[in-house]
């Protein structure tokens, strides 16, 4: 927590609460329907001064799930300035609209100053050009900097609107130099607008319009990766006016499509866009032609298909087959697609098939929830989506609760212990507003006798320790969605510890882990901290932590569980003996150098090899750590068939195939290694002196000091290099290095997927590049071995026989056990100058990038193995720094695994 | 001499305490307050206490004195009322710019004057910016939400006019304190954007102090402190942080919150406490003090003082108590998204 504070270059927005645009927030909901261009009902309410029903549109923008509130005055018939002014005032005066940030929207720039003059929060400019050229635009883009705007920039100049694919990115780098440059603008206060234009006019010209803004979205995103994207989206559907179905259906698609290249944030009707999964796949493929211009004839088909759904009338619009399927898949349907028309009628019919109402909720209801949740996640739903969702939830529950309530009155009869119920506070922690977990969880514990005392999303600390306090609550419960989150809660735990709390915190959400709680959040609270899995294990845990009797042996054993995790997680280790250097020296690896002929390498000297064959490498690939890197531990190939595991192990498997037949196909990666044999002897027991064409180098071994029983050798890498007294006259030893990657060009694809929120495949890729570079480094060993230095040409071994590392000599890397110094990768890429051969970095902090790549040592001596140095004592810190001519701080800091127990 | 910016990174700074509580204990008459120049005015005058700096300036520059005897870094301009709008009050609107320069030049002579007698400690003059006796983001009518007491434009140009007078008078820093509306803070800080346009001016730093001012930890005007944070970053301030309605105690979770968020520096000056039943405070120096050293002990502090009811005497507790902290650092502000994103388990 008080490592260095980094201020992120976000968006940061403000109506009455904050906006803060993260990478992974997902797409962003400008309300639309409080234009008075877009809507008619508004504008009339506008003109005939009925402000507060106009008002009531904004809210129902709110409601439904707009996170930005676009407001636009631009009509002949009304005086646009006053108007703003008494609309905006007026909304000042909403608490539950003020509390989000408004986008003020006019084409005339004295409404916008009008609207800049009534806004408390950081508001958003819609819009300003270069359609006036450079002076005015910059004059005005003072002035929404004098109010703090940040600014939409349409991609308009000189010469009009920009309409193709390379005007927009022209029109929209432009304006990012001046606005940069002359005007000291934050790139992420500039939000483009790359002119969202109809398409399917009938005009040919136009049906590539909505590719050219998904590429230009995507390009400007590229060039200027802090900036954001954002466009009027229904104005691409403008030709379907009439056809809502069509329309919206076109929205869903475009969207789909925009995001994905990058789309920012976009001007919708918040509540009326279509799951894109769930339009009907005719509609969605001709759609689909329409809007990536695929044929020719697209905008024919489409018109065909909108004028049958025309002719089957307004209510056959409504496809309402899906009420032929059984309760349970009616039940979904209607929480993935928000409708609510039937809810009643259908739980009811659920309660009367399950034993008991709460069977409804954690069957049918849940699983719908549990579908909404996984399309949201890969950015197939929007938010305004999952509110609708959300509420069917809501209004399915209602339902059952007075079944549920009765339920636990009859209990209580039985039981005939007035006892009263056990509170629990909830809440979703501060800067998070995901809370359907944390929903569902209260109903669960709500159903099953506890009083929930739910505080809502975005929750301050202090109001739920105050609430805890004054309400006497006997557990409190966080949830929360977001990475920041984990922080938030770390800050609730130190501060129910500084308050003096001692009942249980329980943590709960898609981001939190056992392994988070028991390392980052257990140690900060004394009272007890439990993660929860998900609703399911809630009961259980409560019933356990609540329940005098079983309490102390749960939390006992929680925090044993927890105590294991943290020392797994910290690598602790037990008290062991350790030996001064010196007597370590004494007890190296017996080696008879004598007799000892060092092989000498086919090929002395560095080779390069750039754009390496994928498929050659797959072959080499060691699945195990792929498994671990998803926390399925397990052996490979047998986790495939775990009983508990197995099902989704295949899962997983079967999509690295996909993915990784993709990246080979479509070389959406580059592998690149370099080598180096280099002629070498051990000198001062440790180290061993290299003959490079950058000059002689020493490199510095660390030896083992832990104390060993009789005949095991204190180990050090230098111990498998001839050393410089033993060599015959002419004689030489030699070492070898390498570096390989996987990883050049991953940014790009992890940037694709980044922006269809699909952490899924981000980690998939990640993880596979990284399996890819180990392959290659196994790969470039063994034709090192057979090839470049050839001292065992005959070697044939399985993938499984390399992966157990039976083959002769060996490859460690620097930072890894056997020689844990990371500064010695100097050393190794200075040799190999591998950051001009194969383009891998080194950092300061010493980590390689691409992530995805391999670097170490080639040690060729056949008693020579892989050992880890573990810990050491005073004396080799200071006689390594000597040999390092490094200061013994600076030693320290970089061993500092080694250093501490 | 060392920059405000060099002093705030290398130790916590103090700012002075109350001016009204001060004025206060000189238990002036309505004659004092007009002192000749207004003996005939019109209107009553006592309680205007910026006006002493016209009729009474000896009194306020003591004051000052005391702070900086105190210890006290950087000493506010007697000036938190002194624009055209809070004046009309008085019927004085036409003073504004008159009340603004000769405060400065009070503090500024103060400050000189103090440096050349003992040692050449950089110490530093405020301009204060209040927030103004109208707001602009809500309607002094319940029965009509849209209507305001004053425009944006009124408002900015009032400020414009006190930020002229304060500058010329000679003041280091600019400070919008006690704010409670946002949107009259985007004000000053449109006004002081603009003025120093107009001027060809190097700027002056900016110091912006927000009031939360119950344990709903919004502003009166609704936002929640990150909201006000987001809203006031276009002035690039010099420090962001928390005064006034609340004592240091508190003000905890919200300073701890600044201290998170900030890109600049971070500031807090509490009042002595909240007011007892009375409405006077009396929480005695010890007492905020130790508050305020806590906050010094977390790191987040960089510029601490007092505001309602804190004394020279709190002052000096405060310096003895903080001194030997180091500031909180500047938190890293990054150009690109590929900084820092610590590693996640």
């Amino acid at each position: 927590m008080n490592s260095q504070n980094v201020i992120q270059p976000y968006l940061r927005l403000s109506g009455l609460e904050p906006l803060v645009v993260r990478p992974e927030t997902n797409f962003i909901n400008i309300g639309e329907r409080t234009n008075v261009t877009g809507s008619k009902k508004f504008a009339r309410l506008i003109r005939e001064g009925k402000y507060e029903e106009a008002l009531s549109v904004a809210r129902q923008q709110v409601e439904n799930g707009a996170q930005i509130l676009d407001v636009n005055m631009d009509d002949a018939l009304l005086d646009g300035e006053k108007a703003m002014t008494t609309f905006l005032q007026l909304l000042a005066a909403e608490p539950d609209i003020a509390r989000i940030p408004i986008m003020i929207d006019s084409s005339r720039f004295n409404i916008i100053l009008a609207g800049l003059k009534c806004v408390q929060g950081k508001c958003i400019v819609n819009s300003i050009s270069l359609k006036e050229g450079e002076t005015k635009f910059l004059e005005q883009a003072r002035i929404c900097q004098d109010f703090g705007a940040a600014v939409v920039v349409m991609a308009f100049d000189e010469q009009g609107q920009a309409d193709t694919l390379q005007r927009r990115v022209d029109v929209c780098l432009r304006a990012f130099h001046l606005l940069t440059e002359k005007l000291g603008y934050e790139p992420q206060d500039i939000i483009f607008d790359p002119n969202v234009f109809a398409v399917a006019t009938g005009i040919e010209e136009h049906n590539h319009y909505a590719v050219d803004f998904i590429e230009a979205t995507r390009k400007i995103k590229q060039f200027m990766p802090l900036c954001k994207v954002s466009g009027g989206i229904s104005n691409v559907s403008f030709s379907f006016r009439g056809n809502d179905v069509v329309r919206e259906a076109m929205h869903a698609v475009f969207l789909y499509h925009a995001i994905r290249a990058g789309l920012d944030m976009g001007i919708v009707n918040a509540g009326a866009i279509p799951v894109y999964d769930e339009i009907p796949e005719e509609l969605r493929q001709r759609v689909e032609d329409v809007i990536l211009d695929r044929r020719p004839d697209a905008t024919e088909r489409l018109m065909e298909y909108a004028e049958q759904v025309k002719a089957k009338g307004k209510q056959v619009l409504k496809d309402e087959s899906w009420r032929q399927g059984s309760v349970q898949e009616r039940l979904i349907h209607a929480l993935v697609n928000g409708i609510t028309d039937y809810i009643e009628q259908d739980v009811e019919e659920a309660r009367l098939q399950y034993p008991r109402p709460l069977d409804v909720i954690e069957g049918p209801l849940m699983d719908g929830m549990n579908i909404v949740g996984d399309l949201f996640g890969s950015g197939k739903m929007f938010l305004p989506q999952v509110v609708k969702s959300a509420r069917v939830m809501k209004k399915a529950v209602a339902v059952l609760l007075p079944y549920m309530e009765q339920e636990k009155l009859q209990l209580q009869h039985t039981q005939s212990t007035q006892q009263t119920s056990k509170k629990i506070v909830m809440a979703t922690v501060k800067g998070d507003v995901h809370d359907i977990g944390k929903n569902i969880v209260g109903v669960v514990l709500g159903c099953n006798g506890y009083e929930i005392l739910d505080l809502g999303v975005m929750v301050p600390a202090e109001k739920i320790l105050e609430t805890a306090r004054q309400t006497k609550a006997d557990a409190i419960g966080l949830s929360g969605l977001i990475t920041p989150s984990l922080d938030e809660m770390v800050h609730v735990a130190q501060e129910m510890e500084r308050q003096g709390f001692n009942i249980p915190l329980l943590i709960g959400g898609a981001t939190t882990s056992r392994m988070h709680t028991a390392v980052k959040i257990a140690p900060e609270y004394s009272g007890g901290v439990v993660h929860v899995q998900d609703a399911s294990k809630c009961v259980q845990v409560v019933n356990s932590l609540l329940n005098p009797q079983s309490r102390q042996d749960f939390l006992k054993n929680i925090h044993e569980e927890y105590g294991q995790l943290r020392i797994n997680f910290q690598n602790k280790k037990s008290v062991k003996q350790y030996i001064s250097l010196r007597e370590a020296r004494a007890n190296k690896t017996h080696i008879n150098w004598k007799g000892y002929r060092p092989p000498v390498p086919q090929q002395l000297g560095v080779q390069v090899f750039t754009e390496y064959d994928l498929e050659e490498l797959t072959h080499y690939i060691d699945w195990q750590p792929f498994f671990i890197a998803w926390e399925l531990h397990g052996k490979f190939p047998d986790i495939l068939r775990d009983a508990k595991v197995g099902e989704s192990a295949s899962r997983l498997f079967d999509d690295a195939q996909v993915l990784l037949q993709r990246i080979v196909r479509e070389k959406w990666l580059t592998a690149q290694a370099v080598i180096g044999l280099f002629p070498a002897y051990a000198v001062d027991d440790d180290d061993v002196m290299v003959e490079t064409p950058e000059g002689l180098v020493r490199l510095c071994f660390l030896r083992q000091q832990l104390k060993k029983v009789a005949g095991q050798p204190n180990l050090c890498l230098a111990d498998f290099i001839k050393p410089q007294a033993s060599l015959a006259p002419g004689e030489t030893d030699y070492i070898g290095a390498f570096a390989v990657t996987a990883g050049i060009g991953i940014e790009k694809w992890i940037h694709y997927f980044e922006k269809d929120h699909d952490d899924y495949h981000i980690i998939m890729l990640k993880a596979l590049a990284d399996r890819l570079a180990e392959a290659f480094a196994e790969r470039m060993h063994e034709r090192v071995r057979r090839e470049f230095w050839g001292y065992q040409p005959h070697e044939q071994l399985s993938n499984e026989q390399l992966i157990q590392e039976a083959y002769v000599g060996i490859r460690p890397a620097p930072g890894y056990p056997a020689c844990p110094d990371h500064t010695e990768k100097r050393k190794l890429f200075h040799m190999l100058q591998a950051t001009t051969h194969i383009g891998i970095q080194l950092t300061e902090s010493l980590a390689m990038y691409p992530p995805a790549s391999v670097c170490g040592w080639y040690f060729s001596h056949p008693e020579s193995k892989y050992f880890g140095v573990g810990k050491i004592l005073p004396d080799q810190v200071a006689d390594y720094a000597r040999r390092k001519e490094m200061s013994e701080e600076e030693v320290s800091y970089w061993l500092r695994p080694q250093l501490n127990d | 001499m060392k920059s405000l910016y060099d002093c705030a990174q290398e130790r916590i700074l103090v700012i002075d305490g109350a001016m009204g509580t001060m004025i206060q204990r000189h238990r002036l008459s309505e004659q004092d307050f007009r002192g000749q120049r207004f003996a005939h005015f019109h209107r009553d005058l006592r309680g205007n206490n910026d006006l002493l700096n016209i009729t009474q300036p000896q009194i306020i520059r003591q004051i000052h004195e005391a702070y900086l005897q105190a210890g006290a870094d950087i000493i506010e301009t007697n000036t938190f009322s002194s624009t055209r709008i809070a004046q009309a009050d008085y019927d004085l609107q036409d003073l504004a710019y008159e009340l603004n320069l000769s405060g400065a030049r009070i503090a500024r002579e103060a400050v000189d004057q103090f440096m050349a007698n003992h040692d050449h400690k950089p110490r530093f003059v405020a301009g204060a910016i209040g927030p103004t006796n109208k707001t602009l983001s809500i309607s002094p009518d319940v029965t009509n939400p849209g209507y305001r007491a004053v425009t944006f434009d009124e408002v900015a140009d009032a400020y414009y006019e006190q930020v002229k007078g304060l500058v010329e008078g000679g003041v280091d820093i600019l400070l919008i304190e006690t704010i409670f509306d946002t949107l009259n803070a985007k004000a000053a800080i449109y006004a002081i954007r603009k003025y120093f346009r107009d001027a060809h001016r190097q700027p002056l730093p900016i110091m912006i102090s927000v009031t939360i001012t119950d344990a709903s930890g919004r502003t009166l005007s609704g936002q929640t402190l990150e909201a006000f944070y987001i809203s006031v970053m276009h002035a690039r301030p010099f420090s962001v942080g928390l005064n006034c309605a609340l004592g240091a105690r508190q003000m905890r979770p919200y300073l701890e919150e600044l201290s998170r968020i900030a890109s600049c520096f971070v500031s807090v000056y509490p009042n002595a406490g909240l007011p007892n039943a009375f409405g006077e405070y009396d929480e005695l120096p010890h007492d905020t003090a130790e508050a305020i050293e806590s906050f010094a002990r977390e790191g987040w502090v960089n510029i601490v003082g007092g505001c309602c009811g804190t004394t020279p005497d709190h002052i000096q507790e405060i310096v003895r108590r903080v001194q030997h902290y180091p500031p909180r650092p500047l938190p890293i502000v990054a150009h690109s998204l590929q900084i820092g994103h610590a590693v996640e388990m």
